[in-house]
Formats: structure tokens, C-alpha cells, sequence
């Protein structure tokens, strides 16, 4: 790295953090503003509806239950199990994307019939698949899998959509004289897939995995709730649920835990799609 | 040349696209000697890219034959018998200049000592030594034609297919872009089909040009290039190469006499 490029991360920290610390002030400010002048629009501002910042923070520190751990250390527990279960989903939905995606570009017929039925499952929503996914894959598991690996076939369910729908678009949009080129040197349609198409469409799939790599997360967490898994952010979130109305700070740390876990998932792709894709770097022509 | 078998030979090509019912070529007969270069030149409409992508088997012609070296061009191109160059570099940007030179020898099945070797040549051939490792986009578009050109010749294919490889190219790089292929063409000893607008550049160039006339797309006329080789700058200054540039735009308008008015504009602009 050079020291522009050090100095360009070093801004671009910092401008995180100063829009997080903006964020935190203006939740303060608006529970101020609402509580003092007693609105009740859109809501009523409570303590209960909106906890304050340093009473999340503080929940962090304090065990959720008597002699237990301070509750970071479970949801860092929980967050890893989440993680475990989302990551396999998103390698999975991934590969099964990109296989689905240059099946069809390979066949006009393939797509026609199909794609209707990719899209099709895409509308049904999550929670009304993942009960009957958990009975049919459960049993087909080995006991080291077993819960965990069916809440990673629900991420995978979520992220394989974008995957399919961006990898397809990608391979398509290989430049026709590209082809011509490759048409001329006699090229197999092996090689064009490989020296060509892939390339090509690399840049579409990895918008696609930036998509899915949130999705997966939510998918994992949302799994989690059909399967009655504790381990997991799930677990965590419908048990906190329970006593919002009482200790409402601790199911907004899980929140934060859940979607920093998401973050670091998006952050992790954006950062291979750096090392792996080269490609010119877009300016105002 | 006329004792060596033709490289190319296309007999009596038609090409009807069926959209519109377009007559593209209508009964095009051509012969190219090994190591002749020959420009393809007229007004938009003539079909002189058709006629080079007939050649190539990219299109089927409607009529007629078309062979390379006593093949059917099908079998010439399987036999990686083409090397082509567009009028857009057409290169990988995934790939640095070195990866796409290197890329038909891949294909080819070459090892890597070999490719890496013959890329080394290529990049000297096109004075490109230090931009090896650069990705296509940190060229300019006269470097990354010169690249293009570098991987149409790398595995010194029996035919060059050039389709108005300079046209997007400025006047200046335009030029130096004709000496360096010239120089590569004899280098090389390849056989070349060139498609362009422009008259001073077929004439500079070419051992031959085929004028070609619009709707349907019919060869014109022949105009065989009798300047000294190897041309220089100073070619493009002697009274024979006015000549010959006259003779072949005089060709164009012959047959430009019922052409629409856009037409005769574009005609116009192919012969500034």
C-alpha cells in the first residue's frame, strides 16, 4: 500500500466513525426533543422505546441472566453460530448460483423454463419455507451438522436468487466482437466460458454476492426461529423479545451484534472482490 | 505470385440477409497470393466487412465458396488458420497486454516458456517492451490497437483479418500505426485482408486494392499498387502515389454516379 492509499483508509475510518458517533447524537437529541416536548408522533418516546445509548452500552457489560457471562460474550457466542450457519449458506447459495446461472446461459430452453420457478421460490416468504426445510433436511444430516446445517440451507436459500439472476445477466454480456475473436481462434464453448464469459461476468456476480452476503445473515437468523435453535442470534433475539418490555436494551445490543455481523459479511466480500477483480477503475469520462 | 497457390479464394459469393432481403454481396470472386496485402475499400453499405467476415467463416455466404489454402474456410478456421483485428482493440481488461497477446497461444496450446517468449518478440515488434504488465485501460487507444494487432500476429496465423483496425485512431497515430504494420507485415511474410474508409490508407499500404460499390455490394473494380517497397513516409509524397489514390477514388465515383445523396456524402468523406 502506498501512503495515499494509507491515508485514503485512514479517512475513510474515520468518516465512519464520525457518522456513527452523528448517529448516536441524534438518537439522543430526538429521545430529548420528543420526551421534553411530549409529542407522541410517530411514537411515544420511552425509555422502553427508545432505550437510551449508554443503557445498550452498558448492557453489553452486565450478564442477561444471574451467573451468567456479561452478555457481549454471549452474543459473541451466539454471533459465531450465526456466522457459521450463514457462511456455509452463502458458500453454498453461491455455488449453487453460479452453476444455475451458466446451466442457463448455455440454453435458451433451460431459462424458459426455469427461470419462472427460480423467481417463483423467491416469493414465497422464508418463514414459511424454513419449517418444512428443517423437517426434510434434518433428518439427512450427520449428527455434527444436525440443526445448524438446515439453517445454512435456509441462507442458501436467500442468497443463490441474486446470484443465479446476476451470474446469467454477466455471462450474457460478453462483447459481441469478444466473441467474434474467440470464434475465430476456434475457441471451445469450454474456453469461451472460461477465458471469456466468467471474466466478464465477474463483476456482476460480485454485486450479486454483496446482496447475498446480508441476505445470508438474515436468512440465517430468521432459520434459526422455526428450527428452535438457542445457539444462534435467532434464539437469542426471540427469547429477548420476550422481555422487551422490561429490559428493552438488550434485545438493541443483539440488534447491533446482528447487524454488525451482516457488515463484516458485506465488508468481507467487498474486500475479495478487490483482490480478485481487475477491472478499469470507473471515472467521469 | 501467381505461381504459388492462392491463400484465399472466394468464388462467386453472394450474401442475401434475410431481414430486409438485403443483397449484402452479389457474386464476388477474389484471390489473394501468399504475402500480399489487400485493402477492401468503399462507401458504408458495400459490404466490404461482410465480405471479410465471409472470409473469416464468422457468416455463411449465401452462395459460393470461400477457400483458405485448399481448405474450406470452416476447416481453416478450426485450424486456427485467422488472426483478426477490430476497429475497438477488443481486449481482456482482466488480462495485462503480456495475458492478451499471450491469449490465441494459449488457445494454441503453446507452454509457458514458449508464449512468454513469443509475447517478448510481439512486444518489441510494437514497441510496447515496458508496458507488459499494464492493464489495457492505462493505454492510450493507438497502444491498445498496437496490442491488438500484436495478438492477430502472434502465432503468425496464414491470414490476417483487419476491419478498419485505425478508423477510431487520430490522422498522426494513424500513420505511425501504417509503418509499424507494414513492417510487421513483412516481417511476418503474412498475407493480409484490410478493410477501410480511407483511400490514402489503402493505397499506402496495399499491394492491392478492391474497390467495391453499394446494393448490392460488388467489386468495382481492381487496382493493383505498384510503389516501391519498403514504404516510408516519403511514399505518401511521390507523384505515383497521388496516382494511384486518383485512380482508385476515381473508381468510387464511376460507380457513385446513382447514389443517394447520404450516400455521395459518405463517399465524400471516404475520399478526404
Amino acid at each position: 500500500m502506498t501512503n495515499a492509499s494509507v491515508r485514503r483508509a485512514a479517512g475513510r475510518s474515520l468518516a465512519v466513525l464520525a457518522l456513527l458517533a452523528a448517529l448516536l447524537v441524534f438518537w439522543e437529541v430526538y429521545r430529548w426533543v420528543w420526551t421534553s416536548a411530549g409529542w407522541t408522533w410517530p411514537f411515544v418516546v420511552t425509555d422502553t422505546s427508545m432505550p437510551h445509548v449508554w443503557t445498550i452500552a452498558k448492557a453489553f457489560g452486565q450478564p442477561a441472566q444471574v451467573n451468567q457471562p456479561p452478555l457481549i460474550t454471549v452474543l459473541l457466542h451466539k454471533a459465531l453460530f450465526t456466522a457459521k450457519e450463514a457462511a456455509v449458506g452463502f458458500a453454498l447459495g453461491a455455488v449453487i448460483g453460479f452453476t444455475l446461472g451458466v446451466a442457463l446461459v448455455h440454453s435458451r430452453t433451460l431459462q424458459r423454463g426455469f427461470l419462472p420457478y427460480i423467481v417463483a421460490s423467491q416469493t414465497i416468504p422464508i418463514l414459511a419455507i424454513a419449517p418444512m426445510v428443517v423437517v426434510w433436511v434434518n433428518p439427512k444430516l450427520p449428527s455434527n451438522l444436525q440443526g445448524w446445517g438446515a439453517v445454512a440451507v435456509i441462507a442458501a436459500y436467500l442468497t443463490f436468487f441474486p446470484v443465479v439472476i446476476n451470474t446469467l445477466r454477466g455471462l450474457q454480456s460478453a462483447d459481441a466482437r469478444a466473441l467474434d475473436l474467440m470464434r475465430t481462434y476456434a475457441a471451445s464453448r469450454w474456453t469461451v466460458l472460461w477465458k471469456l464469459r466468467v471474466p466478464t461476468s465477474l463483476p456482476y456476480v460480485f454485486s450479486a454476492l454483496r446482496i447475498a452476503a446480508t441476505a445470508c445473515v438474515v436468512g440465517a437468523i430468521i432459520g434459526e426461529l422455526p428450527s428452535g435453535l438457542q445457539s444462534g442470534l435467532g434464539g437469542a433475539i426471540i427469547n429477548f423479545n420476550q422481555y422487551y418490555s422490561i429490559e428493552p436494551q438488550e434485545l438493541w445490543a443483539t440488534n447491533i451484534v446482528a447487524a454488525a455481523l451482516g457488515i463484516i459479511f458485506f465488508v468481507t466480500v467487498v474486500a475479495a472482490e478487490k483482490v480478485i477483480v481487475h477491472r478499469a477503475p470507473e471515472v467521469p469520462t | 505470385m501467381s505461381t504459388h497457390e492462392p491463400v484465399v479464394r472466394v468464388e462467386g459469393v453472394s450474401k442475401i440477409f434475410p431481414r430486409g432481403n438485403v443483397v449484402a454481396l452479389q457474386d464476388i470472386d477474389l484471390t489473394l497470393a501468399p504475402q500480399e496485402f489487400v485493402s477492401l475499400i468503399g462507401p458504408s453499405g458495400c459490404g466490404k466487412s461482410t465480405l471479410l467476415r465471409v472470409i473469416g467463416d464468422l457468416i455463411d455466404p449465401t452462395a459460393g465458396t470461400v477457400t483458405i489454402n485448399g481448405k474450406p474456410a470452416r476447416q481453416a478456421r478450426s485450424d486456427h488458420d485467422y488472426g483478426i483485428v477490430f476497429q475497438d482493440a477488443v481486449l481482456f481488461e482482466w488480462r495485462t497486454v503480456s495475458k492478451n497477446i499471450a491469449l490465441p497461444l494459449e488457445l494454441l496450446g503453446w507452454d509457458r516458456a514458449r508464449r512468454k517468449a513469443r509475447v517478448e518478440e510481439m512486444l518489441e515488434l510494437v514497441e510496447l517492451q515496458q508496458f507488459g504488465d499494464h492493464h489495457p485501460w492505462q493505454l492510450s487507444g493507438g497502444m491498445q490497437q498496437r496490442v491488438a494487432i500484436a495478438r492477430a500476429f502472434a502465432f503468425e496465423p496464414a491470414l490476417l483479418l483487419m476491419d478498419e483496425p485505425f478508423g477510431a485512431l487520430d490522422e498522426m497515430t494513424r500513420e505511425r500505426l501504417n509503418l509499424e504494420l507494414l513492417a510487421i507485415w513483412q516481417h511476418l511474410a503474412s498475407t493480409v485482408v484490410f478493410v477501410t474508409h480511407s483511400i490514402s490508407e489503402a493505397v499506402f499500404l496495399s499491394t492491392r486494392v478492391v474497390v467495391m460499390s453499394p446494393r448490392p455490394g460488388r467489386i468495382a473494380g481492381l487496382v493493383e499498387i505498384d510503389l516501391p517497397s519498403p514504404r516510408t513516409a516519403e511514399t505518401r509524397e511521390e507523384p505515383r502515389f497521388f496516382e494511384l489514390v486518383t485512380q482508385v477514388r476515381e473508381l468510387l465515383r464511376l460507380r457513385g454516379e446513382h447514389l443517394l445523396p447520404e450516400e455521395e456524402q459518405l463517399l465524400r468523406e471516404a475520399a478526404e
